[in-house]
């Protein structure tokens, strides 16, 4: 097998703050473009935040990686303006499989309503995920790409930090004011700050194979227990675009990685998988996953985005997702704190709200990883019976677990205001926006489109909206059919995924998040929810 | 009363983790003795004849389907 040769290139540039006599200050330094370090970058620079956002590399595209992106990671980028050009490369998919052997245990639908505008997951490779960010961020004003600027030391000041750079033209330093670290599982950051990253090392190693052949089968996940092709052991598949397939193979606690890793093994397994061997080999690794997080996600003046912050095994694809996700609590907060909106504590929300977010996609992770390479004998024992009862009862069917795939987290948050009134469905306070397809005149709009990454508030329209004078976006909706909103809820998912009624509000977010919701929302009731969100409540 | 087979936990994920920490940290053969006390205890809370014979009648089927008697 021949090394993947890197598909993106990009230049280094010497950047007039090498010349300089003392570091040169700024106010924000990004630490790593992968996902994370560029959506964020783009978010913040949207915000109108300069960003200098550093790479140790100039090229992308050495293996798939992280491969499964979700809904809610899709409406962050299309907030960031790539959502479009992200879904048309990907291969968009909802359903899954899983199997025992060589029977269907179950199907399971992702997605089974519609009015929304993002599909449940698009598979595509983080290389061009990667290359269409860098696309944008080039675009757009005040983000300071420099490749091949590897940071390797940091000293961490109460108000800032510097940071000591290597470059082909040898080494520099830099001070910011806020450096964000998105330099991923080995973050350089994180080590040099002496973080301490724990949590769980599984026993069990996987293989994971890129391979491109033809095929006529359906965009789903397929996952096996126990396969024919793979005694004892699980199996997991993936489309991805351009006929390139991801197959994860477990190879138990003992093998040998390096031997696994020799294409003609590599091949007779996915032969055995496939029954042929009509593919070629693009992409070989062997891993062992972990779970583990730092404490703080913010220590004075450095944040942690992402694989730096925490590390979850890829069942459920919760880790360029959550980083995603990451960057996207954190650019609204960044940008509110250096514009003297908010204060500096806002940003502690963002360690507990991603922290508890991290501790969710952990704990998710966990299990999956432990039902599919128990412990124990009596790990595999429960495991097994699970499985053999799976076709007779539903609950146990249930507890089969190939992966639980990435959602929205809900944050338990100070930034959001209790409801005050009695609700029985709708989105709580803490949980992210839902999707509807609204009407204005002929057209159909989605409301995920209409909503702007600012505080905004969504009016059920009775006769008249509140008028605010804080800075919050209206969006009126009529609930039935009225000329006082443009916005119909013609298809009236608008009511019914948000419990609406008429004179209803809901205050959210720039990210999207239902900060507050009312029945009867009031000027005062708003603007004190507003307050709150921005942390000063 | 009959066996009830439908999803009853809000959170299976969480009940079948109970079950798997409440393992860890035994030996084998202290682990099987922690089941069959386990079935003892919910059998006894389940208090019913005509369900715990349904219930044991479908693990049965499960994991050790009866198989054809060997005629000698």
């Amino acid at each position: 097998m021949a090394e993947r040769k890197p598909l993106f290139q990009f230049a280094y540039r010497r950047s007039p703050d090498q010349d300089a006599r003392e570091s040169a200050h700024h106010g924000v330094v990004i630490v790593g473009a992968g996902p994370v370090g560029l959506s964020l970058a783009i978010d913040l620079a949207q915000r109108g935040i300069a960003v200098v956002l550093l790479d140790n590399s100039d090229r992308i595209g050495e293996g798939s990686r992280g491969i499964c992106y979700a809904k809610r990671t899709l409406e962050v980028w299309d907030r960031l303006g790539v959502g479009d050009p992200m879904v048309e490369k990907g291969v968009t998919w909802r359903r899954g499989k899983v199997f025992r052997s060589s029977d269907l245990l179950y199907e399971f639908d992702l997605l089974p309503e519609g009015g929304h505008k993002r599909p449940a997951f698009i598979n595509l490779p983080q290389y061009h995920v990667e290359n269409l960010l860098v696309g944008r961020a080039a675009a757009l004003p005040g983000i300071d790409l420099r490749w091949r600027n590897e940071v390797v030391d940091i000293v961490a000041h109460p108000d800032g930090a510097d940071l000591r750079i290597e470059t082909p033209d040898g080494p520099y330093g830099l001070r910011a004011d806020w450096v964000i670290a998105c330099d991923g599982v080995n973050s350089t950051v994180r080590k040099r700050l002496n973080v301490e990253f724990a949590g769980e090392m599984f026993d069990d190693q996987f293989l994971i194979a890129d391979i491109k052949m033809s095929a006529e089968l359906p965009t789903e996940r397929r996952f096996w227990f126990d396969p024919p092709f793979h005694e004892g052991r699980s199996a997991l598949m993936h489309r991805q675009p351009d006929d390139v397939w991801r197959i994860d193979l477990q190879l138990g606690p003992h093998a040998d990685a390096e031997r696994e890793k020799r294409p003609e093994i590599v091949r007779a397994r996915l032969a055995a998988m496939l029954g042929h061997d009509e593919f070629e080999l693009e992409w070989v690794s062997v891993y062992r996953f972990q779970c583990r997080r730092i404490r703080s996600f913010v220590q004075g003046r450095v944040v942690f985005c992402g694989d730096s912050a925490h590390q979850v095994s890829p069942f459920g694809a919760r880790g360029g997702n959550s980083g995603v996700q990451d960057a996207e609590n954190l650019a609204w907060k960044l940008a509110l704190v250096l514009s003297d909106e908010a204060p500096a504590s806002l940003i502690a929300s963002y360690d507990l709200e991603r922290g508890q977010a991290a501790d969710d996609n952990i704990r998710h992770s966990t299990r999956s990883t432990d039902f599919i390479a128990p412990h124990s004998a009596a790990e595999a024992r429960l495991r097994d019976a699970t499985l053999a009862l799976a076709p007779h009862a539903d609950f146990a069917k249930r507890m089969v677990n190939s992966g639980r795939l990435s959602t929205a987290s809900v944050y338990d948050t100070p930034l959001s205001t209790a409801d005050g009134d009695v609700w029985g469905g709708g989105v709580p306070p803490g949980a992210a926006m839902q999707d509807a397809i609204l009407s204005k005149g002929s057209e159909n709009l989605y409301l995920t489109d209409i909503v702007a990454p600012r505080f905004t508030l969504l009016f059920a329209q009775a006769v008249a909206a509140p008028k605010l004078s804080a800075p919050i976006d209206l969006v009126a909706i009529a609930t039935t059919q009225s000329p006082c909103a443009p916005l119909r809820d013609a298809q009236g998912q608008f009511a019914a995924r948000y419990e609406a009624t008429p004179g209803c509000g809901y205050l959210l977010r720039p990210d999207g998040y239902v900060a507050a919701r009312f029945r009867d929302a009031t000027v005062e009731g708003v603007e004190a929810a507003f307050g709150r969100a921005r942390g000063k409540g | 009363m009959r066996l009830d087979t439908s999803s009853r936990f809000s959170d299976p994920d969480a009940a079948y983790r109970l079950v798997v920490e409440a393992h860890r940290g035994l030996a084998d053969e202290e682990s099987r003795k922690l089941d069959a006390a386990l079935i003892l205890i919910l059998a006894n809370q389940i208090g019913d004849l005509t369900v715990l014979r349904e219930a044991l009648a479908l693990s049965r089927a499960a994991v050790a389907p009866v198989k054809e008697a060997a005629t000698s």
